[in-house]
């Protein structure tokens, strides 16, 4: 078999187990923008048109006052609010503070669980998008030893 | 790809309570191998989804900065014991995973 074929031959497999990814789609757009953004008000703004916030008391956010691992720091995020969209949560000092953002879908309690890491000290931010407005809340986590493994 | 989800659903009254711990590295691409010494290609899940029987309960996306080794529970209402929950993931260099369980 000459040096041509060959490389046909194997650039053709190379495209069909290409063709044959992804398996999974995305059920919604992924928000690049808003996740690129390096500072938190690039993030609202990218997310939700506006930097401008409601601060609220119906947002509960559970978390270590010190994460010992700023790798992995567990965040509980509740709301009351009623018409939650999403909620999302922003770390000041991260170099890209947009962590998550949950889409909360009809049915769905506004609440869950997770882990993120905080390069540093910083306030937590979880906003919470509902029919009416953005509203947030925000605490601050110390952190000992960063998470971005930097 | 092995099984990289492993997920309960546990149905109380009328709310299902998901858990699920998904196996991944979540590189950010900003950490630096430590024998080669050559930046790690960023390497995260950007989408984890939840299905109840056909129905999608939960769509979260994902940066670098959640944690390794994602954990991520939740609730939803409606949901039967013996229904269908289906999880499913992809990562930005276009891997993915999918896994189904009859919830409790």
């Amino acid at each position: 078999m000459n040096i041509g074929r060959r490389l046909f031959l194997r650039t053709g497999i190379a495209l069909t187990a290409l063709a044959a990814l992804p398996r999974v789609l995305l059920a919604a757009a992924w928000p690049e923008k808003a996740f690129a953004a390096p500072a938190a008000s690039g993030a609202l703004i990218d997310l939700f048109g506006s930097d401008q916030t409601v601060p609220s008391d119906k947002i509960s956010l559970k978390a270590p006052e010190i994460a010992e691992n700023g790798a992995v720091v567990p965040l509980k995020i509740k709301t009351t609010l009623e018409n939650v969209e999403s909620i999302s949560i922003i770390v000041e000092k991260n170099p890209r503070p947009l962590a998550a953002t949950i889409e909360i879908l009809p049915g769905t309690l506004p609440e869950f669980s997770s882990r993120i890491k905080m390069r540093e000290t910083s306030d937590v931010m979880i906003a919470v998008k509902t029919d009416t407005g953005v509203y947030t809340t925000a605490k601050e986590i110390k952190v000992t030893i960063g998470g971005c493994g930097g | 790809m092995a099984n990289s989800i492993k997920v309960k659903a546990e149905v109380s009254g009328n709310i299902a309570e998901v858990k699920s711990l998904m196996l991944h590295p979540m590189e950010t691409g900003t950490r630096k191998d430590a024998d080669t010494g050559e930046l790690v290609a960023a390497n995260h899940i950007t989408q984890l989804t939840f299905t109840n029987n056909e129905k999608l309960v939960m769509v979260a996306n994902f940066s670098t900065a959640v944690s390794r080794d994602p954990y991520f529970s939740f609730k939803f209402e409606g949901g039967k014991v013996g229904d269908t929950l289906k999880v499913a993931w992809v990562d930005n260099t276009g891997g993915s995973d999918e896994f189904e369980t009859a919830m409790e």
